[in-house]
């Protein structure tokens, strides 16, 4: 039902609509007189052996069929006219909601989901209105009128037409009934093939080094027979729609000329308005077989429509407040206050009771197994998400004060999955400060070690960038992220394990570069690496989303299990290295040392 | 007259297409430009040799299609006969009553008495002053009883009609499902054949393209060709017959009025092309924008913690209006205009009504033609414009079901992998020697990337393959495993040339981990027992517990009877790995193909996979894909990868001595950290 309330984006083409209704009763008042005329010409002209009659009449059934025929061109206008002009409303309103979104609803809705809703549902509905507003509006003026000029030319044949279209309708029905659960079925059968083609080709090097092609074959081959078979089941059926309709059209006839000759004969019709009649049956068919359709149609088109209203209803989470507070400092200070955090309708809480201050001039850094919570915590910040209890405090004031756009202003952020967007490499970097100079941009991007593989691309900074990326690697990717952040020059860093594309030795130059650049900043680094915040001025330690210790490396080797346990399985490297620096009896630390001085 | 004038009767079920429901997939967006094949021909020919086989069922559903259309044809001509006996019955009714009203009062007309006889017996003044066609009409009436309709004439030729109504119906129902066998078996053998294909071809060729563009073979070409087959076969014969037909019986009931219905057929095709010209242009760009709006809307969701994070939310709604509004333009232009088509047609059509109701009753009036007649013509009329209409689109049609039909037969017809040695020599049991001799490989012939790799690996040994991200440390692994053939050199397994092994005997001998871990949609056990089809459950479980793996698939709902999703994501990365781990496990083979990277796993699972890789190489020949220092030291050889070359060889400590492109990679890997930590 809340398919109902996009009816109000109507509400703009009130006028067109009313306009259309007139149209289509002018088109359908003039199809259903031509008839008339006709048996006009049969009766007086050619029995009654008028001429003049023939080519009167003529003439004005010409006239009539060219008002008919305009009206019609102008309700096709005014039809594309306000689908497509619906459409892009409900285009325009449901993108700017799902702009608005926090990262919440796009984790109900699912990002695939709500691109399909932007995207497909729209230009389903557009397509179905199109013909809806052409179809619906006329069909039932021309079945109805069709009926009653039909019933006043001869009201005893009036069963004729009723038989006929009650046959017609109960044929469709029991058709569709049948058909549409086959339909449904249908749709996941086609989609358990693509399921298993797409397993096959992803598989390929898997299946071809077990051998296991034929397994695979016939594993394809029963999707195909299972889609075979229902799909012959629905044609089969589908089939009979065609010979049966034209089967009721020409019994009607039939049943008209017979039933009607006998009334002629009797004098109480005349020979014109048999087969005037016999038009009018043709008609109201047609309509009540395009009736029908709609009423098969629409169910099926709502579907979307139902879809979109579910966006379109649904409130962003995060708003900016009433009356916003602008931060009196500008240092990049962040605090959290015992901060919780819980996905809506999740029985744990995602982070306990977080605190921890992350200062100007230092990296904090934060580790944890997978799952720990890291990448929420960081997350929490931008006000991604909002928190479920406590507080957190940028510059000293609640993020939840700020206008959103104030508060990230004042952050750089890496997300860890690199995001560009089509264009090229200098939008890119420019997406973080669309007012950066070519000399900033440049500079950004040498920072992120991104400069050497640009100089190689044929038009350097004005390379293309396809959607999404997808014409860079992976590394060179989270390069350029990097870059935009860097190019935004902000306050606060947040690098969300940005550095996991990054070969060693890009990692290693790209964070001796970074540290110069992040003087005096706050910067929040996520890491799987224990190597990349090794030197990091504050460690927080998350596991089960709490903290479970906080402090520098050494610290935290010394008082933390949970962090001695992650250095242990990543650093048996270092344990290793120590080894070949032959200095086996001395202290860990002190291995390290020489093992740094040996190499 | 007895015609149906189906004002937007196009809409009417033709052709349902029951995949994508009434009429929604093409809608009234018709009027796209088709698709050009490049060799029509060549491609037809390939698509009637998949029909030779059930020529016996398309002669007959010819057969049904022209019987079923003649029998339609024939039915308006003897609809028109019987409105003829009415008006004939009705017409001499009148002038019986006209004769009788003008008797003397109290006359009666004796039994026998015909109009000639009556007419001998009036006065010659009387004579004179009725019109000629009435004469003739009372001259042979019969006066002695009132002439009615010929109910009985009617009858028959009515029972007549609904039997050939009948079996035209019948017929046609006949054709359609026949019919629908062959197309749905044509397009059940094009599926079976590619998916038969897919195993034939070269790796290279997958590589070289996207999962979606073969995937689009199997379905979307797939589905044009056969929905072709369903409905454009039986189309074209049913309006060529239908074109024909009709107008051979419209040309025997008045040539005059055949002309004037043809004329209005170059009226209709100029006015539509003159459409359709236009159309095409807006539905390009609508096409486009469409293209630009999903791509953008597809970006930006995608993107969308970056757009906020970048306060790109304004931006982003400013670039989508734009587009947006050029959408807007081109859809209702191109809307409209296609449009069109239908009033326009229905405009020409109700011209072509008038002018043969007009010329027709005047043609009547002349006693040329009998109103059945004007009643038939009609009808045939509006039976001829569509199939002309279908006609005229069955090119297009035609077109892009070939240029469907050439993706598919282009993909059949790929060169196929190198075919197997004459006799291919079997290694009874593999003892897993390697050695590669002179080996040089490059992906395309103009750039050869390993430039004559000398090793040689003892059974039991271990290859480390490092090298940064993109090295190409994958090619190691598709040579090995004849994904792909060295260009020169060779590569033997315990002293035999690879290529002399059939590929299937080849790569039972290795196992493989790879860091993408292919598990299919079925049981967890199902995917376990993947490597060994005819596994018992005790074997896999003892594998599973090798592989560290048994423990957590007990703790899943439904163990190892689990179904794994399509998207394989109800289990974690790390659990995926080690089922893959038990896979290897049970395939049990003297060598292994590995891949350390252990991304987005947790530190205690990670340790668990580095245990259980550890246990499955034991004894084995292994090459590993090495992340991991120690095992990269331990390594009997380690190859060193740089931009797809091996650029050195050797243990690690021979590797540091030679202190080139290892030792740095080594160095800025493992010793600056150590030493900023404790610094």
């Amino acid at each position: 039902m809340k398919t109902l309330k996009l009816l109000k984006y109507f509400a703009p083409y009130k006028w067109f609509l009313i306009l259309m209704l007139i149209l289509t009763y002018g088109q359908t008042t003039a199809t259903l007189a031509l008839p008339d005329y006709m048996a006009r010409i049969i009766n007086q002209g050619i029995v009654g052996q008028d001429s003049n009659v023939i080519f009167s009449n003529g003439l004005i059934m010409l006239l009539i069929a060219l008002f008919g025929g305009a009206c019609m061109v102008g309700v096709g206008y005014l039809a594309s006219k306000v689908a497509t002009g619906f459409a892009m409303r409900l285009r325009d309103e449901i993108f700017t909601k799902v702009e608005s979104f926090s990262l919440l609803e796009f984790n109900t809705f699912s990002t695939a989901s709500l691109i399909t809703r932007c995207t497909n549902d729209i230009q389903q509905i557009q397509t179905v209105l199109g013909m809806l507003l052409r179809l619906a509006l006329m069909a039932p003026f021309m079945g109805v009128g069709a009926i009653i000029k039909a019933y006043q030319l001869a009201p005893s044949m009036a069963w004729i037409m009723a038989i006929a279209i009650g046959t017609l309708i109960l044929i469709i029905a029991t058709l569709f009934i049948t058909a549409i659960p086959k339909f449904t079925q249908l749709q996941k059968l086609v989609d358990r093939l693509n399921l298993v083609t797409r397993e096959i080709l992803t598989g390929l090097r898997v299946i071809r080094a077990f051998n296991t092609e034929s397994y695979e074959e016939a594993k394809f081959k029963n999707a195909n027979q299972d889609l075979t078979d229902v799909n012959l089941f629905v044609n089969r059926l589908m089939v009979i729609m065609q010979p049966a309709m034209m089967l009721i059209l020409n019994l009607t006839s039939i049943a008209v000329v017979w039933v009607g000759a006998q009334q002629i004969n009797m004098g109480s019709l005349q020979i014109g308005d048999m087969l005037a009649f016999m038009q009018y049956a043709m008609q109201a068919i047609f309509a009540f077989l395009m009736i029908s359709i709609i009423f098969i149609m629409v169910p099926r088109a709502s579907v979307s429509a139902e879809r979109v209203a579910e966006v379109l209803d649904t409130e962003a989470t995060i708003k900016d407040p009433k009356r916003p507070i602008k931060a009196p400092l500008n240092k990049g200070l962040v605090e959290f206050k015992d901060v919780t955090f819980g996905y809506a309708g999740a029985e744990e809480p995602v982070l306990h009771h977080l605190n921890f201050t992350a200062v100007p001039g230092e990296t904090t850094a934060f580790v944890g197994s997978t799952g720990s919570g890291k990448s929420t915590l960081v997350n929490l910040i931008p006000r991604f998400y909002d928190v479920t209890d406590g507080t957190i405090l940028v510059d000293e004031v609640n993020v939840r004060d700020m206008r959103q756009e104030d508060l990230r202003a004042r952050i750089g952020y890496v997300s860890q999955k690199a995001v560009l967007f089509s264009g090229n490499v200098e939008d890119n970097i420019k997406y973080g400060d669309p007012k950066a100079t070519r000399d900033e941009v440049s500079h950004a991007a040498e920072i992120a070690q991104a400069s050497d593989f640009i100089g190689q691309l044929e038009d350097g900074l004005e390379s293309p960038i396809s959607q999404g990326g997808a014409n860079v690697s992976g590394g060179q990717k989270q390069r350029l992220a990097i870059a935009r952040a860097l190019a935004k020059k902000p306050e606060i860093y947040i690098f969300d394990d940005s550095f996991s594309s990054l070969d060693f030795k890009t990692d290693a130059n790209l964070r001796k570069a970074l540290e110069k650049e992040t003087k005096g900043k706050t910067v929040l680094i996520v890491a799987q690496r224990i190597s990349t915040i090794i030197q990091a001025e504050k460690i927080v330690v998350l596991e089960a989303g709490s903290i479970v210790g906080q402090g520098t490396h050494s610290e935290l080797l010394r008082t933390c299990a949970v962090y001695r346990e992650i250095a242990s399985s990543q650093l048996s490297e270092a344990e290793l290295a120590r080894a070949l620096s032959e200095t086996d009896d001395q202290a860990y630390q002190g291995g390290q040392l020489s093992t740094g001085e040996a190499l | 007259m007895s015609t149906a004038r189906p004002n937007s009767a196009p809409i009417a079920p033709q052709n349902p297409r029951p995949a994508m429901g009434m009429g929604m997939g093409r809608g009234p967006m018709m009027g796209g430009p088709a698709e050009k094949p490049k060799n029509f021909k060549g491609t037809m020919r390939t698509l009637v040799k998949y029909l030779r086989p059930f020529r016996l069922s398309i002669t007959a559903v010819l057969i049904f299609a022209i019987a079923s259309t003649m029998f339609a044809i024939v039915s308006p001509k003897i609809l028109g006969n019987v409105t003829n006996k009415i008006v004939s019955g009705y017409v001499d009714g009148k002038v019986y009553d006209q004769v009788v009203s003008k008797l003397p009062r109290g006359m009666q007309l004796p039994p026998g008495m015909t109009g000639a006889k009556l007419l001998k017996l009036m006065p010659p003044s009387d004579i004179q002053r009725i019109p000629a066609k009435e004469l003739e009409t009372i001259k042979s009436l019969d006066l002695s009883k009132r002439p009615t309709i010929d109910f009985g004439g009617i009858g028959g030729l009515a029972m007549l009609l609904v039997g050939l109504y009948l079996l035209s119906a019948l017929f046609s129902y006949l054709q359609g499902w026949i019919m629908s066998g062959v197309s749905q078996k044509v397009t059940f053998n094009l599926r079976r054949d590619i998916s038969l294909k897919i195993s034939l071809l070269p790796l290279r060729y997958f590589d070289n393209r996207t999962h979606g563009e073969v995937l689009s073979r199997v379905t979307n070409d797939v589905d044009t060709v056969s929905q072709t087959l369903n409905q454009s076969l039986s189309q074209i014969v049913t309006s060529v017959t239908t074109i024909i037909g009709i107008l051979i019986i419209m040309l025997t009931i008045s040539w005059q009025m055949t002309v004037v219905a043809l004329l209005v057929l170059p009226v209709s095709i100029v006015l539509i092309k003159l459409i359709v010209g236009r159309s095409q242009g807006y539905f390009v760009q609508q096409q486009v924008s469409l293209g630009k709006i999903n791509g953008h809307v597809e970006e930006m969701l995608s993107g969308h913690t970056v757009m906020k994070a970048f306060n790109g939310e304004q931006r982003s709604v400013a670039a989508f209006r734009s587009i947006n509004t050029e959408l807007y333009g081109s859809a209702w232009r191109s809307q409209f205009l296609s449009g069109l088509m239908m009033p326009i047609m229905q405009f020409v059509g109700n011209l072509g009504y008038v002018a043969v109701a007009v010329l027709g009753g005047w043609l009547a009036v002349n006693g040329k033609i009998n109103i059945g007649d004007i009643q038939a013509f009609i009808q045939y009329m509006n039976q001829f414009t569509q199939p002309i209409a279908q006609t005229a689109n069955i090119a297009n049609v035609l077109q892009s079901t070939a240029a469907a039909a050439e993706r598919v037969f282009e993909f059949l017809a790929e060169e196929e992998e190198v075919a197997e040695a004459a006799q291919p020599v079997a290694l009874g049991k593999a003892r897993g020697g390697v050695e590669f001799e002179n080996v040089v490989f490059g992906y395309s012939p103009e750039k050869t990337i390993i430039k004559g790799l000398n090793a040689s690996i003892r059974p039991g040994q271990r290859v480390a393959i490092v090298g940064p991200t993109g090295a190409g440390k994958t090619t190691i692994v598709n040579l090995l495993m004849r994904f792909y053939d060295v260009s020169e050199g060779s590569i033997r397994v315990d002293g035999v040339d690879i290529r002399d092994m059939r590929r299937s005997d080849l790569r039972r001998l290795f196992g493989m981990v790879l860091q993408d871990t292919w598990l299919f949609n079925g049981t967890i056990e199902d995917n376990i027992a993947y490597g060994k089809s005819k596994a018992t459950h005790k074997e896999v479980v003892k594998a599973a517990e090798a592989a560290h793996a048994d423990h957590f698939i007990h703790a899943l709902p439904g163990g190892y009877k689990m179904e794994l999703n399509e998207e394989a994501d109800n289990v974690s990365q790390g659990e995926k790995q080690l089922i893959t781990i038990a896979r290897a496990m049970l395939a049990d083979t003297p060598m292994l193909i590995l891949d350390e990277a252990t991304s987005s796993v947790d530190t205690r699972t990670e340790t668990l996979i580095q245990s259980a890789m550890e246990r499955l190489m034991k004894g084995r020949t292994s090459f590993v894909i090495a992340h991991r220092l120690s095992t990269i030291r331990n390594a009997d050889l380690i190859l060193v990868m740089q931009d797809g070359n091996i650029v050195e060889q050797g243990t690690h400590d021979q590797l540091l001595g030679q202190n080139g492109f290892y030792a740095s990679l080594y160095n800025s890997q493992f010793a600056e950290p150590l030493v900023a930590g404790v610094a």
